[in-house]
């Protein structure tokens, strides 16, 4: 073991920078990390052995004991339960005879819960040992662990054809299926690799490139909204010996999976994107975070990175430009969603816990090691690829006045064809049901679980900056669903889940919140718990970044918009009921010392 | 050369050198502002939000966040005190925090702050987690019904190699400050003396040492935290 | 005007609220003058006689008893009034707040280190005795509870003050030493 280890350790050149590469190494190659190699990697990276693990407990994906020589992460998502994840979580206990959270007695198989995994549109999904497992049923279950008990291999497991588009790729072979609905300018099949690096870029300065994008008043395709043009601005000024392109392809607000999409079908479209920042900033050096969630993408995206750097598309004097020199290497994250705020993601690349850092200063300013970083988002660079091969007043025709261009929805939930629309800014939410065919419909969550839940008297509003901001996320619900226990309280517990735990608002309210949300589903609910919810949600304003700011938004939002939904669970004239239960209180002591409860009702 | 720069705070004209974090910048004007994870000549790091106050509409951390020149800076308004006070209240209700048998009781920071903003019961409710004691290191006790979480430890308590003693573990409401076991051994009386100073609640105890001072004698039983600053 | 009307009970507390509120010394005879005690420990009253205007409940519910006595002040009493740290968030007797109740019981009757005369394991689970609840409560978690004076005990002036203020109407000033929580 001490020998891989170490071998680990140096092949990322013993820099405590790499951790997580070196975490998630160790973690595919042993199940988990033990005490020993935790030993190892603090003594070899000059660390305390707390310092190394802070940085492992962080992270969904590793774990200090054992996950089983096949871990399975079944999908949590309010969709997946939509459609039948209770089932397949129970099919999967009774087969194995275990709870989700533990592994068989023989080490074999572990269970495990995962936020979102970016397959809304083909639930259940589960990850086995880095495939995806998509669309799956109890029968499905049982076959799946009787052949991983019989030893078959993985790729023998996915018995069923592969997902549609490049997915069938020799180096991705993988189930998912892309489900491209609608194209536009990124999805286009008309991109040719290479035109903008290889054609414009020798003709243009890289002021030139910044002052076209600013021009095309792109905007972060991440759900921010920073203008693109600006950020890549204020990083060419800013002073440093290096200079950082970053890609955030974290993507990990429950419902999206646009970016899954791109990288599938586009990948080149996103790399040229990121050589062209390179160009535009002067950085030479790129870093694709991935969510682990996508490792299956690994192969794949190497392949297309070594094809690029064969045509001189990557690597020294790109495009015959003396000097334009640009390397791209993959960063994965290892499973936390705060990772998707850029400068948590910052800390992740840097091989720590994704804690966001206080701003000022900005990465444009100190980045990634403290240099000048900029940091968009996959469909961002794609999308600047477009602009600077047509301009940016082309550009200008798609969308509206203050959100020009197009955006890739990632739609799922109650609709006939769930899947990744590209469609211009101002869309309403009207149309675009109508486009998915989704009828009935009770609620849309515009942008996931950070965004809003609107109701049908909203539905002709429109997708851009100044109206329904949004990431990509649009989750659907039909009239048969529970808004307030199958998605509200479902997204509350993402956040319960993925708040870093720094920042005192973020770390405890969102759980005050979800208690009084299931005190009020159990029936106890008073008038004044919903004024309560209302005011205590404002602490979480304070918090240092939006997944702390947003945490109570699943809340808010519907307490805004479907309050009738609440107020019907709510006592009538009761006006206080803090949930005490004398009966539930007494059970415990009482069966332990061997008593049936009795109750006095006298005064 | 210093650069005096000048800023409002709550429409009182101060000055400070340019780049100074508000809240010392405010220190320097006779201006508390109340603060749990900063601690000065520590990298601040803006996670308890008490220091919170409003610049141009938006919150900040004063701890974290230079005064500019012409800034105007809100930090005594009523809804900003009610915020610091309900993050007061957040903090008690998510811990166990039994101050009357707590050996830091009226050297705590924490409820220092409880008492400055006179919270006589937590709007919201107790929740009880079932936290560890850990003593088993030689020196100290770290107790993590106290421990809020303000990383004022794992900032400041190193060995000569620069190694921390202290370290988060997991995350969310799972988060946890831990002691490195190996390390714990080689910890130093003047170390372990100083991460229970440098607890702003009483999560860190040296052994065997207790009730030095008495109950009443206190640093917040007569005088509310902040009164050396405020004027 | 006939005087306002006080009861006071010690629930899951260890009656050192009571003895601050004795300690007001001798501002106790101005107290009888302003007040008149109802179901009090103090008067050794045990039940309600008449309705009464102020509850002043020391310690929180860690039983069923607890919990009835609780709510008959809230049926009984205008207002209520959780007095100390106990009353306010369980106190010393919430230390076992967290731990499985079964464990407590373990600990206390058979595996603690100073169980030694309960040979036979005996727990104690006749009919007469109070049920043991899963933790110790808040009594504002139980009842709604108007006022709360902290401490451990509440110092006898903030007793004395709060008192006053809310029988003679007045403000009630909070000078700092008197909130505390220790």
């Amino acid at each position: 073991m001490e020998k891989i280890v170490r071998q680990i350790i140096e092949k990322y050149g013993s820099d405590p920078n790499r951790l997580m590469d070196i975490l998630i190494d160790i973690q595919e190659q042993y199940g988990y990390i033990s005490r020993d190699a935790v030993a190892l990697m603090a003594q070899h990276l000059n660390m305390s052995q707390v310092d190394v693990e802070q940085t492992i407990t962080f992270y969904h994906f590793l774990s200090t004991r054992h996950r089983g020589k096949y871990a399975i992460y079944l999908n949590n998502s309010a969709v997946a339960y939509m459609f039948g994840r209770q089932a397949i979580k129970d099919a999967f206990e009774k087969e194995l005879g275990i709870k989700f959270g533990q592994v068989t007695e023989d080490g074999a198989i572990g269970l495990f819960d995962t936020a979102c995994i970016g397959m809304n549109d083909q639930e259940p999904a589960a990850i086995i040992n880095n495939k995806v497992f998509t669309k799956l049923t109890p029968y499905r279950v049982r076959e799946i662990i009787r052949h991983m008990r019989e030893g078959k291999s993985l790729d023998e497991l996915m018995n069923e054809s592969y997902g549609d588009g490049k997915n069938q790729h020799p180096y991705l072979q993988t189930m998912v299926s892309s489900n491209i609905r609608r194209k536009g300018m990124i999805l286009s099949d008309d991109y040719v690799m290479g035109k903008v690096l290889k054609t414009i870029l020798p003709n243009i300065s890289p002021e030139a490139v910044i002052a076209e994008i600013k021009h095309s008043h792109i905007r972060g395709r991440g759900g921010a909204g920073f203008p693109t043009g600006f950020k890549w601005e204020f990083c060419r000024k800013a002073k440093g010996p290096k200079h950082y392109v970053v890609c955030n392809a974290d993507e990990g607000e429950p419902g999206t999976f646009k970016d899954r999409v791109i990288l599938t079908e586009k990948p080149e479209l996103v790399f040229e994107g990121m050589a062209l920042a390179g160009y535009a900033i002067g950085g030479d050096e790129g870093i694709l975070y991935l969510r682990y969630e996508y490792r299956y993408m690994k192969d794949y995206l190497e392949s297309v990175l070594k094809t690029m750097k064969e045509q001189n598309l990557l690597g020294d004097n790109i495009g015959g430009i003396d000097g334009f020199n640009f390397d791209i290497r993959i960063q994965f994250g290892a499973g936390a969603y705060v990772c998707g705020e850029e400068s948590a993601l910052l800390e992740s690349l840097e091989g720590k816990r994704g804690e966001p850092r206080d701003k000022p200063p900005f990465p444009v300013e100190k980045g990634y090691l403290n240099q000048p970083t900029i940091i968009n988002n996959v469909e961002t660079f794609a999308t600047a690829v477009r602009i600077i091969e047509n301009g940016g007043e082309w550009f200008t025709q798609f969308g509206t006045e203050d959100s020009t261009g197009t955006k890739i929805l990632s739609i799922s939930g109650d609709c006939m064809f769930p899947g990744v629309y590209e469609v211009n800014w101002g869309f309403n939410v009207s149309d675009m049901l109508d486009m998915v065919g989704a009828y009935d419909v009770q609620a849309v969550q515009v942008g996931g679980p950070s965004g809003t839940l609107i109701g049908p008297d909203e539905f002709h509003r429109t997708l851009g900056y100044s109206d329904l901001s949004t990431g990509g996320s649009m989750i659907i619900f039909g009239t048969q669903r529970n808004l307030l226990k199958d998605v509200v309280l479902n997204f509350m517990e993402f956040f319960i889940d993925e708040s870093c735990g720094s920042c005192s608002t973020c770390r405890n309210m969102p759980q005050v919140m979800r208690n009084k949300l299931i005190k009020i589903l159990n029936g106890n609910g008073v008038k004044k718990d919903l004024s309560d919810l209302k005011e205590w949600s404002k602490v979480l304003l304070a918090s240092r970044c939006g997944l702390g700011q947003t945490a109570g938004n699943p809340i808010v939002s519907s307490l805004k918009n479907f309050r009738p939904l609440y107020e019907e669970l709510l006592q009538k004239e009761v006006e206080f009921d803090e949930g005490f239960d004398l009966v539930a209180s007494v059970q415990g002591s009482c069966k332990y010392v061997g008593r049936v409860p009795k109750f006095h009702h006298h005064n | 050369m210093s650069s005096l720069i000048k800023f409002k705070i709550d429409g009182k004209e101060c000055m400070a050198e340019a780049g100074t974090f508000i809240v010392e910048a405010a220190r320097q004007n006779s201006i508390y502002i109340p603060t749990l994870c900063n601690m000065p000549g520590l990298k601040p790091k803006g996670s308890c939000r008490i220091c919170t106050v409003r610049i141009n509409g938006r919150l900040m951390t004063s701890c974290t966040t230079p005064v500019a020149d012409g800034m105007e800076i809100e930090s005594g308004s009523l809804d900003i005190i009610e915020l610091r006070k309900s993050i007061v209240e957040l903090l008690f209700v998510s811990g166990n925090h039994f101050c009357p048998a707590c050996e830091k009781s009226g050297n705590c920071e924490l409820q220092a702050l409880g008492y400055l903003y006179q919270m006589m019961v937590p709007r919201y409710p107790y929740d009880f987690p079932l936290r560890a004691v850990d003593a088993s290191s030689p020196k100290i006790i770290k107790d993590q019904n106290r421990c809020i979480l303000c990383k004022r430890c794992i900032k400041s308590i190193k060995d000569e190699d620069g190694k921390s003693f202290f370290a988060f573990r997991s995350r969310g409401n799972h988060l946890e400050v831990v002691l490195d076991q190996e390390l714990a051994a080689t910890m130093t009386d003047e170390q372990a003396e100083l991460a229970m100073q440098n607890c702003p609640v009483g999560s860190i105890l040296v052994k065997e040492k207790g009730f030095a001072t008495p109950i009443g004698k206190r640093k917040f039983d007569k005088q509310p935290i902040g009164s050396d600053i405020h004027v | 005007m006939s005087k306002p009307i006080i009861a006071t009970t010690s629930l899951a507390g260890c009656f050192g609220c009571h003895m601050s509120i004795l300690d007001i010394d001798e501002r106790i005879l101005q107290l009888i003058e302003l007040v008149e005690f109802n179901k009090s420990p103090i008067d050794d009253i045990k039940t309600f006689t008449k309705p009464v205007d102020i509850g002043i409940i020391e310690g929180g519910c860690c039983n069923s008893e607890n919990v009835e006595v609780l709510k008959s002040f809230r049926k009984n009493c205008k207002i209520l009034i959780s007095l100390g740290e106990c009353a306010i968030m369980g106190g010393l007797p919430a230390l076992r707040n967290g731990i499985p109740v079964e464990e407590c019981i373990h600990e206390a009757y058979i595996g603690g280190p100073t169980v030694q005369l309960n040979k036979d394991h005996i727990l104690p689970n006749d009919d007469e005795l109070p049920m043991l609840l899963d933790k110790v409560y808040p009594c504002h978690e139980i009842v709604k509870i108007d006022y709360f004076l902290p401490g451990c005990p509440p110092r006898a002036d903030l007793i004395w003050d709060a008192l006053v203020a809310l029988i003679t109407g007045d403000p009630l000033k909070l000078p700092y030493e008197v909130v505390k929580f220790d």
